[in-house]
Order: structure tokens, then C-alpha cells, then sequence
């Protein structure tokens, strides 16, 4: 079967919406249109029911209960809220926070700015294989810490903190815990009981819904979390987020976590095999193939690796009938690689080689075979061109040299 | 980002992709850039030692397109050139020519450092073997 060009496979940057979630939302914007606030007509109830199914489908997936659920824009906006909600709120407690270095901007760039209002902030490092040290996590706490934010599953690496051990620990010290578990949720199992989670940022548009909605879990009871808003207006979900909901978005995303939870164990599963078959497609085609990140603790549909001596914005330029991501610095608007392979002490060589990919639902096998074969012969053409490689050849340490970096 | 058609047409029919000698007396070769800043150039020319004049020119780049693509322009340019008149090609004319965006003068500069560097190889290699022919002249006569 030919396959139909170009193939996304850059699923942790963003999924397209299931033909079954937009079905379900459709209603919502025409016929269904009321304001989910207003108590006194038709147009309102029905906008509201629609928003507290979605309500209950979304903690469904995650085993909290319906009130436990903030809706907000998306996950940046749900790990500003949880992050910035907890400093403010529990001030007179404490002013630490606990964060590890390969965390989400939107998290980290959230701690800098609290760092600038008087909280201190500890960025746990991780390990080669991307996991933080859960000792070095517990040694790290004092009477002072208030919060730790860890990811779940992590955006570049796809690999899984053992977030049901933070989350003991957490309890343990009676510390908030909050978790990313954007890439994550939908995904892999993820019970925010039985891990001990106390806030959750998740996010619609990583699971075949919509762009601009996500949401926050607020633990209610062992304990209680009180948030500060950051978003004052009319009171909305219950005063955590003021605004008008998305009703629309709201409605997809729920229907993205029903479609989502009910086919998770087998999809784990088949996209399991598709990257596997990746992973062992180019390791058998090409040699000098570094995986980033532990291959064990990982998303089931990740696959991150370096093709040595090959630079990344030049691969993705061959393959440009293929939607992956590169760790390279040409790539990025910062200029620099990325900070995650470099957390991981990725060379800042390998991580330019560095590709990204993010298998999804309407991923097939063949066009897994495609993917491979292109890479295939776009790596070995490339590195045909790389004096690199050639060195490597000959025998030369090409990490040992004298290079200018002026 | 989008790519001009020169840099396209570049990266996908590279000229002069290869490598020369490079112990030939007669071949200069210059390496530029750095692994960790994800550009490294091999740029290398077979002199004519009587006329000056660069008969041959091969490279290989480690790097994004634009990078691939002003060295290959690079080899094609100096082909044919004397010495001299290699050394006037400025980084601005490659960015011309290839119509490289800001963010991509670096690889133009990468290219021109490249041609510097191994003109700067071959007159080493030049001066040792005249002082070494020296050495041998003197050697004979006594």
C-alpha cells in the first residue's frame, strides 16, 4: 500500500483531532452555543450539561472525581495556575519549590519567576537515562518546601519519572506534589490516587482533541489543595479560573479522554511494536545510533536518537516528506541544543544529531517502513558529506580533538 | 524555514563532494567550525604550485543546509582561481548568492574561514619543503 505523504510523526508536539471527538463537538458551536454560566434558559443548561460530561470523563481517565477538574487553556496556563497558585497560597508555610532541570518550560520558566519574587527554587539534575535521584529528591526537602513539580513523561525523551514514588514520598512529608503529565495522560495509565498526586496539568491537544483547552486537578480531600488564582473575573470553577468556558473544547476534550482511556491498554501495545520497529529498522540500516534516554522507563510511543555525525536540521531537510523534530540548534529559536540532552550530559555534538519521534493513532507500519527507509538513505548520503564521520573512520577521536569554538 | 532554490538545489546535488590527498605537498586543506556548534568544514584545494592556480577543490560539511551549501559553492568558486584571487571571495558574496536569512551568515563565514584556512596549509606546506630543498641544496654542495 502506497503511503499517503507527507507522514506526521510528531506527536508529542501536538496530535490532530479524532473524526470521533469532532463529531461529538460540533453541536457546541452552532446549535448548542450557550454560555455554560448562564443559569436561567435552555442555551445555558444544555452548554452546562455538555461541560459536566466532559467534566466526568476527564477525571474518568485520570480516577479523581468531577469537582477535582479546572478547565483552563491548555497546560501552560495549568502549570502557571498549580505552580504560582501553590506559592502564593501557602506563603506563610513556605517558600521552597523542587523541580528537576528537563522539566516543560512553562514549568521552569514559571519557577524562575517566582525565584524573582523571594521563593527559592532546587532543579534536581537527572541521571544519563533521565531519571532524578529519589534520594537526592528526599534530602532536598525542608521545613521551607512547599511544592515539587515533577513531569510524568517528559516532551523531548518520552521517559517516565517514577512519579508513584515521588508522590509517597511527597505524602510522606507532607508536601505538595504536582505533576506535568501532559504527554503522559491518555496515554499511560495514570491515577492520581494511587500515585499520590496532588495537582495534575493535562492538556486536550496531546490527546486527539482540541487545541486550546487542558485542565488542572486540585486535589479535594488527604489534603485539601487551595489554590490562589492568577486570573480574576466572574468566579468560574469555583473562583480557581475566572472566564467563560470553552464549551466547545471542553465538550472534545472530554470525549478525547473516553476515547482515550477505553483503547489505551491495546494502543499502548500497538504502538509499542510500531516504534520498536523504528528503533530496530534504523539500528539495522545504519550504525553510530545513540538512544537518549532510558529505553525502559519511556512512553510507549517515543523513540528519541542521535545519528552521529549527521546534524540534525540537514536530516530533516532530506526527509522533509516526514514531520519529526530535531534536538539541533538550528532547529530551535534559542540557537542552542537542547537542554534536555544536555541535562542527560548528551554531548553537545550528538544532541545536533539528535531526532525526535512521536508515534501516534493514525500511524501505520508502513509508514513506519517509509520513515525507515528514508532515513536510511538520507543518514548514509549525509554522512557520505560529513568530514566527521570520515574521521571516525579513519580512527580519529572526534570528541578528543582541538576544535575552535570561537 | 524556508530554504532559497540555490541552497536547495546545493544541498541536493552537492559539487565537489571528496577528499584530496592530504599529505600531497600540493594540497591545502583547511577544517573549520566545531562539532558542538553543529558546523564543521573540510575544505580542500590541489594547487598548481608553478601557476598558483587552484586545479581542484573538494569538501565535506558536517552541518545544516545553508552550511552544506556554501561550501559546495564555496569549491565551485575558487576552481580556477589563483591563489590570490581566492582570498578576495567574501563572505557577503555567498550570502548573495544563496540568499541565506541572518540566522545563516554563520555557515557564509564558516565557508570563507574554510578557503582561508587551506590556502594558509599549502603556503605551510610550501615553506617547509623550500626550506627542506634548501636544506638538501646546502647539504650537497658541502
Amino acid at each position: 500500500m502506497a503511503v499517503k505523504l507527507p507522514v506526521y510523526m510528531d506527536n508529542h508536539a501536538t496530535t490532530p483531532v479524532d473524526p470521533r471527538v469532532l463529531e461529538v463537538m460540533l453541536p457546541y458551536f452552532t446549535n448548542q452555543f450557550g454560555n455554560a454560566a448562564s443559569r436561567n434558559h435552555s442555551f445555558g443548561w444544555q452548554a452546562e450539561q455538555g461541560v459536566d460530561t466532559a467534566r466526568e470523563q476527564v477525571a474518568a481517565l485520570i480516577n479523581a472525581t468531577p469537582k477535582e477538574i479546572i478547565f483552563t487553556s491548555g497546560a501552560t496556563e495549568s502549570d502557571n495556575l498549580a505552580i504560582k497558585g501553590v506559592a502564593e497560597m501557602y506563603r506563610e508555610k513556605g517558600n521552597h519549590i523542587i523541580t528537576a532541570v528537563t522539566e516543560h518550560k512553562a514549568v521552569l520558566d514559571t519557577c524562575k519567576r517566582l525565584e524573582k519574587h523571594g521563593c527559592q527554587v532546587t532543579y534536581l539534575p537527572v541521571s544519563k537515562e533521565g531519571l532524578i535521584d529519589l534520594d537526592e529528591l528526599r534530602a532536598t526537602i525542608t521545613d521551607k518546601t512547599v511544592l515539587i513539580t515533577i513531569m510524568y513523561a517528559n516532551n523531548e525523551i518520552g521517559v517516565l519519572q517514577p512519579i508513584e514514588e515521588i508522590g509517597k514520598i511527597a505524602k510522606e512529608k507532607k508536601v505538595l506534589f504536582h505533576t506535568d503529565a501532559v504527554q503522559a495522560a491518555g496515554k499511560v495509565p495514570f491515577d492520581v490516587q494511587k500515585m499520590n498526586v496532588d495537582l495534575a496539568s493535562i492538556t486536550a491537544h496531546k490527546m486527539y482533541g482540541p487545541k486550546g483547552v487542558g485542565a488542572l486537578y486540585v486535589r479535594r480531600r488527604n489534603p485539601r489543595v487551595q489554590l490562589s488564582a492568577i486570573i480574576d473575573g466572574g468566579g468560574h470553577e469555583r473562583g480557581m479560573r475566572s472566564g467563560t468556558l470553552n464549551v466547545p473544547g471542553i465538550v472534545g476534550f472530554g470525549a478525547a479522554c473516553e476515547v482515550a482511556q477505553k483503547e489505551m491498554p491495546a494502543e499502548m501495545e500497538r504502538l509499542r511494536g510500531l516504534r520498536d520497529r523504528l528503533h530496530q529498522g534504523i539500528t539495522s540500516r545504519l550504525d553510530e545510533i545513540y538512544p537518549n534516554g532510558s529505553m525502559e522507563h519511556r512512553l510507549p510511543h517515543n523513540l528519541n536518537v542521535s545519528f552521529a555525525y549527521v546534524e540534525g536540521e540537514s536530516l530533516l531537510m532530506g526527509i522533509n516528506d516526514i514531520a519529526v523534530s530535531s534536538g539541533s540548534a538550528c532547529t530551535s529559536a534559542s540557537l542552542e541544543p537542547s537542554y534536555v540532552l544536555k541535562a542527560l550530559g548528551v554531548g553537545e555534538d550528538l544532541a545536533h544529531t539528535s531526532i525526535r519521534f512521536g508515534l501516534g493513532r493514525f500511524n501505520t507500519e508502513e509508514e513506519v517502513d517509509y520513515v525507515v527507509d528514508r532515513l536510511a538513505e538520507t543518514v548514509s548520503r549525509l554522512r557520505e558529506l560529513s568530514p566527521l564521520y570520515e574521521m571516525a573512520k579513519e580512527g580519529v577521536d572526534v570528541s578528543a580533538m582541538q576544535w575552535n569554538t570561537d | 524555514m524556508a530554504y532559497s532554490d540555490k541552497v536547495l538545489d546545493h544541498y541536493k546535488n552537492p559539487r565537489n563532494v571528496g577528499s584530496l590527498a592530504k599529505d600531497d605537498p600540493n594540497v591545502g586543506t583547511g577544517l573549520v567550525g566545531a562539532p558542538e556548534c553543529g558546523d564543521v568544514m573540510k575544505l580542500q584545494m590541489k594547487i598548481n604550485p608553478e601557476t598558483e592556480v587552484i586545479e581542484d577543490a573538494k569538501f565535506k560539511t558536517f552541518g545544516c543546509g545553508s552550511a552544506i551549501a556554501s561550501s559546495s559553492l564555496a569549491t565551485e568558486w575558487i576552481k580556477g582561481k589563483t591563489l590570490e584571487e581566492a582570498l578576495t571571495i567574501k563572505n557577503t558574496e555567498i550570502v548573495k548568492e544563496l540568499n541565506l536569512p541572518p540566522v545563516k551568515i554563520h555557515c557564509s563565514v564558516l565557508a570563507e574561514d574554510a578557503i582561508k584556512a587551506a590556502i594558509a596549509d599549502y603556503k605551510g606546506k610550501q615553506s617547509v619543503s623550500t626550506a627542506e630543498g634548501a636544506t638538501v641544496a646546502s647539504a650537497t654542495a658541502d
